[in-house]
């Protein structure tokens, strides 16, 4: 007998009789084709056993070491009360929360993830978060071609995160993809008959960009601008609602989330009022109970799939509630100037370590665009110097393919590190 | 005051966390950065201490129910027991800290949790491969009906525009075909509320690319025509595409692809008992024929000898995640799965068991639309006058989470219960005797429900009307 089900041989007998079949096989009469065999399965373990497995298997993995990686997820510190709040049962173990009168927890967490969101982006309506930032960009792809009504077809700037660029595609958007000099986009020949003009800053090089500039070409051929941002990023860079951006979203891993080999993360979407009804995804709005008590519930709900079904936005129907929740208890215990001080932690640490490597004969990529905690420097064979970092206990950064490796650098990093990587490096 | 926002609870200067100091020189922002990029005024969040955060969230979720603390019967749900050994795998440090672009040398073990993964949910399906990209069940069904455009798109046949829609399926089965670039049809039910046979034969033609039946419905009713579904369908060179929401019911008692299916998903969330979370993440897992195999999304798993590397289909729709999909989710769907073995027949049994006992039990006293053998979940409708809302709040003043109500569309004033296998007989008492007592409640007194819950009923078109989203 399965190892949650409570029921004895006696609790089967009564259930069976009460229903009027002999046998469990019989509540399975009109199941056909029936599958009759046992599955091959390996045997069931116990807890114990099970969890074994995972640490042995968690043992062939190369973790716990110093990662220069990022590209898109970013090895940070996670606060250790993050943990406990998301472990809550009453948070975990619940769902979409349809029943707003016991489900006031997780509405009022979304409400203010929104507003966390709202803050950072400086745009006025944000959702309860979708999959991951990569389906954030796709769903903005969309977004703009319904508010514009044009074919989906968008621009995207060369330092668009290229995992990003092909979920696009996958989800029947057309990519044109604008031309760069130095790092930067070159946002001067945009096509007239794009939906959306997409902006990362900082990009995928770890470069800022004129995010201003973006959303002026894309005014300009009646395109919505999308901007996609790092949220930490936001701490010192100016918001995108206030440099003419109509929507902002991204990967909100870096507040809170574990790297976890990918995922799960949740992705953050954000716009102006005036197009909130193509946004897609769960919203969640103030109002009122019978007493006149303030409380949450989902709103706005007339945009989603399982009212308007084929005319829906999209279909999505979850958020990341437990991932989202996450990045708002981030936040809480940040602040304003703790999130500050990890963008500057970390970009004191990249520009050390740029600094550094430039000293030791390295070139960067784009020595002359600005970066926060990431960059491309440039090395003669990046697998060879990887596996010496690796020998030296340190996970290098992404190897470009062309030459270069990205390098980034998070608040986790220390400065003995920082020195070890430039040693390693020099001498690989 | 409880509701007060996590913001409302600092004050300008408070700290939650310290962080490291700086070892390096700490940089000048305006000297690496253009001026006009620079942030100008600091974000409005709350400034609070560690101990403030840690009450706020504990009270927050005080507010809430879950599995662990109600019976939550949510239809098409499967709320079961979440097992507390999966969030313990899921914490284990080599997997946490382990970056997803990491050389394949460096990640071995995850690649072969994902390895196995495949192998399971294959065996359990019956299918030759399995994606783990799609993070939830609605991303699975746009995966699976992307492949099918691009199947279609490969072979160079233009016609097939249209994909069938049964009147009971979620309501992300149009969406998904609207988001694919297909068109959906509405199909109607047999007496059993399962597809008209009759109705689809008469439908389908050279512009059908796929069915998608979801199997049990959502009516809880198994679709005994579905071998002869997936003929007529392949008769016209379309696809059968299942959607395994409802896979609870039938693990190690049928498998899809035995039955004609060609492309489904799963909802790892959901079967194997990897937590909702509030409404997410979750992992829409695909699997499918050896026709789709090639189209499936980058990347795949593969062996070759005993290393593990990621591969990319040779005809790939592209990526539909960031990196590789929800590791974690699978991770603990993969140790559920383990945990159980073969046994997860006996999983299906007693979610059935529970279903059929339930509708038993309020037979005579609820309508049951389709009172024949249910799978893990059964419709009923309240006595006549009584709204299923009233009976759902009612529910809430007895301790228990309504079911799904005013779902499916196709019965009015619907309550779909799906009770899982993780629950005694007691308290599936308790539930019936509620649902009886609620029965013989006046409807005035029903609409006063809930009573004794955090809120009473709210003002849904206020939120709307008076949108406001954020502090």
């Amino acid at each position: 007998m399965a190892r949650f089900t409570p029921h004895t041989d006696e609790d089967i007998r009564e259930m069976l009789e009460a229903i009027g079949a002999d046998t469990l096989d019989g509540l399975f009469a009109d199941v056909s084709p029936k599958f009759e065999g046992e599955l091959d399965l390996p045997p069931a373990l116990s807890e114990y056993e099970a969890l074994s497995d995972v640490n042995r298997l968690a043992a062939k993995n190369v973790a716990g070491l110093p990662i220069f990686l990022g590209a898109g997820t970013y090895d940070r510190i996670t606060p250790s009360s993050i943990g406990p709040i998301i472990s809550r049962g009453e948070f975990l173990t619940s769902y979409t929360p349809y029943q707003p009168e016991i489900s006031q927890g997780t509405l009022q967490a979304i409400f203010e993830f929104q507003s966390v969101i709202s803050e950072l982006t400086g745009l006025e309506i944000s959702n309860a978060s979708v999959y991951d930032g990569a389906s954030a960009v796709a769903e903005a792809a969309l977004m703009t071609a319904r508010q514009t009504k044009r074919d989906p077809k968008v621009a995207v700037s060369a330092g668009l995160n290229p995992h990003y660029r092909e979920v696009i595609e996958t989800y029947r958007v057309e990519v044109v993809e604008l031309s760069q000099h130095n790092g930067t986009t070159d946002f001067s020949e945009v096509p007239e008959d794009v939906c959306g003009v997409f902006v990362q800053s900082p990009n995928y090089f770890g470069i800022v960009e004129d995010v201003e500039a973006a959303s002026e070409a894309a005014h300009a051929v009646g395109a919505l601008a999308v901007a996609v941002c790092d949220p930490i990023s936001l701490a010192v860079l100016e918001a995108p609602g206030n440099l003419g951006v109509d929507v902002a979203v991204g990967e909100a891993q870096p507040l809170g989330m574990p790297i976890l080999f990918g995922g799960p993360y949740a992705g953050y979407m954000a716009t102006r009022p005036e197009f909130v009804r193509q946004l897609p995804g769960r919203i969640c709005g103030e109002t009122v109970d019978e007493d006149g008590k303030l409380a949450y519930v989902l709103t706005l709900r007339a945009r989603e799939q399982d009212i308007r079904r084929a005319k829906a936005n999209s279909n999505i129907c979850t958020n990341q509630a437990l991932t989202a929740l996450s990045a708002t208890v981030y936040s809480a215990l940040m602040g304003p100037e703790g999130l500050r001080e990890v963008a500057e932690l970390s970009i004191s640490k990249a520009h050390y370590l740029a600094e550094r490597l430039q000293e030791a004969g390295f070139r960067l990529r784009y020595p002359e665009a600005p970066f926060l905690w990431e960059f491309a420097v440039e090395m003669s064979d990046v697998g060879q110097t990887n596996e010496a970092l690796l020998e030296n206990g340190i996970v290098g950064g992404l190897d470009l393919g062309d030459g270069a490796m990205l390098v980034a650098v998070t608040e986790k990093r220390t400065k003995r590190e920082l020195n070890a990587f430039v040693e390693v490096v020099a001498n690989a | 005051m409880l509701n007060n926002l996590i913001r409302d609870r600092g004050r300008e200067g408070r700290r939650g966390y310290t962080l490291p100091r700086f070892d390096v020189e700490r940089v000048s922002l305006e000297k690496v950065l253009p001026k006009k990029s620079l942030r100008k005024e600091k974000p409005r969040l709350a400034e609070v201490d560690e101990p403030t955060v840690i009450r706020h969230y504990t009270n927050l979720s005080r507010e809430n129910w879950g599995i662990d603390t109600n019976f939550y019967p949510l239809g098409s749900c499967t709320m079961k027991h979440n097992p507390r050994a999966n969030e313990a795998a899921a914490a284990v440090p080599g997997f946490a800290g382990l970056h997803p672009l990491q050389p394949e040398a460096q990640t071995q073990g995850a690649l072969q949790v994902m390895y196995e993964a495949q192998d399971f949910l294959s065996e359990v399906s019956g299918f030759p491969a399995v994606s783990l990209q799609p993070m939830a069940g609605a991303q699975g069904e746009l995966t699976s009906i992307l492949m099918v455009k691009k199947y279609f798109e490969d072979a160079g046949d233009e016609k097939r525009t249209t994909v069938l829609v049964p009147s009971t399926a979620h309501g992300t089965n149009p969406a998904t075909a609207t988001m694919a670039g297909f068109g959906s049809k509405e199909i109607g039910l047999d007496e059993h509320g399962c597809v008209d046979v009759e109705e689809l034969r008469a439908m389908v033609d050279e512009t059908t690319a796929a069915l998608m039946i979801t199997n049990p419905n959502t009516c809880g009713v198994y679709e005994h025509n579905i071998p002869e579904i997936a003929d007529i369908l392949h008769e016209a060179g379309a696809f059968l595409y299942m959607d395994g929401a409802n896979m609870n019911a039938i693990l190690g008692r049928m498998r899809p692809a035995e039955a004609g299916v060609d492309v489904m998903h799963f909802n790892l969330h959901k079967t194997f008992s990897t937590p909702h979370g509030g409404g997410g993440p979750g992992c829409g897992a695909i699997a499918c024929s050896e026709a789709l195999a090639a189209f499936r999304p980058d990347p795949v798993v593969e062996k070759d000898g005993e290393t593990y590397h990621l591969a990319r289909p040779e005809k790939s729709i592209g990526r539909v995640a960031g990196f590789h999909g929800n590791f974690g989710v699978v991770l603990k769907a993969w140790n559920y799965i383990k945990m159980h073995g073969p046994e997860l027949r006996d999983v299906t049994d007693m979610a059935v068991l529970n279903a059929n006992y339930i509708r038993a039990r309020l037979r005579g006293t609820y309508r049951i639309p389709y009172d024949e053998l249910c799978k893990h979940e059964v419709v009923v409708q309240p006595p006549k006058g009584k709204k299923a809302l009233d009976v759902a709040k009612g529910l809430i003043d007895h301790g228990f989470h309504p079911p799904t109500i005013y779902f499916p569309l196709v019965v009015k004033e619907a309550m779909l219960i799906e009770p899982t296998e993780t629950e005694s007989k007691e308290t599936l008492d308790d539930f019936i005797g509620a649902m009886l007592e609620l029965a013989e409640s006046s409807s005035e007194e029903l609409q006063e429900a809930p009573i004794n819950a955090p809120t009473r009923r709210l003002d849904e078109a206020r939120a709307a009307r008076q949108l406001k989203a954020r502090w």
